[in-house]
């Protein structure tokens, strides 16, 4: 089997995996991070998104050994201690989510999104987030989670 | 999905060894059309090939009279390119309109073309503009790589390189996305060059991409959004599906074309 090693949330780590692991399983069974959800099987909802070197893919559209040797982050790790990244702080904040299954990865894709571009109209913010797909707010919050995270984030 | 031996070559010599090595073996390029497909067990390959450590297949240069994308470009490079952005912008326009963010950042436009999905994006631009396709034995032009769908004039074993597209005078690409996939429900690309319009579509045709001859000559004559719009398509040999009938897309041809040749530059 292959190894592979990458470092997830600053910490290395190493497995030997099957050649067929996808990364999010990777991440939830063998690493125990299961913050990042799985919403469908045909690489379409998003909620499986994390960063792999710094740029947000979906975690079950990838190999495991496709991310060897990369810096991977999931949710678990934009938290400092008990601090919430200010991302995470505006979605609560603002009712950016309703049963929260989308969030962990509507919370990494508007990261990645708004580190590209800092001043993002709201149209934008729409278009950026046409990987993640929620069922239950329709939106609106968490357009207006992301344009408060966006200025959160500038202000640190 | 069945397990796979997997291989990660550092050059284009030692990937064709790879695929020629083991029974039935597969590239892996950015994986987004792939490994849907391997979930679903559409493909039970033996073997993966992975080209993503192979330097010379990344990368965008000005060349010639044009541009060459290296086949493991992803589509969010070719969208942020300045290279690109200056000599073919519809080209970087196309690129940044592909399915979501996270499929940009690993989808590769080799991988597009290989595919050749009767709904992608790429082929339309690399038929209109005249492109070239370059591969591990030879080079093949646009008009003679689709073959239908999912179908291509590549052999086993052979990989995609790079792509050389020519720089137009003006282009321009213009999508009608189907909301659920993210493809194109049609996308229309025309290309004014030195030598003629050409027009190419996707998304409609039965077999795949193809020149929309009508509105070539049309717009040929007179290089005008009203002259597109006068030309009818015929709804014969397009796609009908829940989306949209055959119909319905024949109509979409001339308007979106009309679309493209007043937003082309
Ligand atoms: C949600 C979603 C939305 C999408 N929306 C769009 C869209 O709007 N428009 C669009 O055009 N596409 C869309 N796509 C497809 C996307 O662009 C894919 O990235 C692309 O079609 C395939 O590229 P890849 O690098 O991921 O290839 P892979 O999936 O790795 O490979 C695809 C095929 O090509 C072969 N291959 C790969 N590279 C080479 C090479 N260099 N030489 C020879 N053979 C090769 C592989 O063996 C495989 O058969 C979407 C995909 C998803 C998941
Ligand atoms: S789980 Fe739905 S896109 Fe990954
Ligand atoms: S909050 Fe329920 S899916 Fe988005």
């Amino acid at each position: 089997m292959p190894t592979v090693k990458m470092t997830v949330n600053g910490k290395p780590v190493s497995a030997e995996v099957e050649a067929r692991t996808l990364l999010v399983h990777f991440l939830r069974e063998h690493l125990d991070l299961t913050g990042t959800h799985v919403g469908c099987d045909t690489a379409q909802c998003g909620a499986c998104t994390v960063h792999v070197g710094g740029k947000a893919v979906k975690s079950c559209n990838m190999l495991a050994v496709q991310a060897d040797g990369a810096e991977v982050t999931t949710i678990e790790g934009l938290a400092t201690g008990d601090t919430l990244h200010p991302m995470q702080e505006a979605f609560r904040d603002h009712h950016g989510l309703q049963c929260g299954f989308c969030t962990p990865g509507m919370v990494m894709s508007a990261i990645d999104l708004v580190k590209r571009k800092a001043d993002l109209s709201e149209a934008e913010i729409r278009a950026g987030l046409e990987g993640n797909i929620c069922r239950c707010t329709g939106y609106h919050n968490i357009v207006k989670a992301v344009q408060a995270g966006a200025a959160a984030t500038r202000g640190r | 999905m069945n397990n796979f031996g997997y291989h990660r070559p550092a050059s284009v010599a030692d990937a064709v060894k790879a695929l020629g090595g083991s029974g039935d073996a597969r590239i892996v390029a950015g994986g987004q059309t792939l490994l849907p497909t391997l979930r679903a067990r559409l493909a039970t390959p033996s073997d993966l090939v992975d080209l993503r450590a192979i330097a010379e297949l990344k990368g965008i240069k000005a060349e010639g009279d044009g541009i060459t994308i290296g086949a493991m470009t992803p589509h969010a490079e070719v969208a942020a390119s300045d290279v690109v952005k200056g000599a073919i912008p519809a080209l970087a326009y196309l690129a940044d309109h592909i399915g979501d963010r996270q499929v940009r950042t690993l989808g590769t436009i080799g991988g597009s073309l290989a595919n050749n999905d009767p709904a992608a994006c790429y082929p339309s631009a690399v038929l209109a503009l005249g492109a070239t396709i370059r591969t591990s034995k030879r080079e093949i032009k646009a008009d003679d790589f689709f073959q239908g769908l999912f179908t291509t004039a590549l052999e086993d074993g052979e990989i995609i390189t790079a792509v050389h597209f020519p720089k137009p005078e003006k282009a321009a690409y213009e999508k009608f996305v189907q909301p659920a996939s993210r493809f194109a429900l049609v996308g229309v690309f025309v290309a004014k060059a030195r030598e003629g319009v050409r027009v190419a579509v996707t998304g409609a045709g039965q077999e795949g991409v193809f020149r929309a001859r009508e509105l070539e000559q049309a717009l040929s004559a007179n290089f005008s959004p009203d002259a597109a719009k006068g030309v009818k398509v015929a709804a014969g040999n397009l796609i009908s599906d829940l989306h949209g009938t055959a119909e319905y897309r024949a109509h979409l041809i001339p308007v979106l074309t009309a679309r493209a040749v007043a937003a082309a530059k």
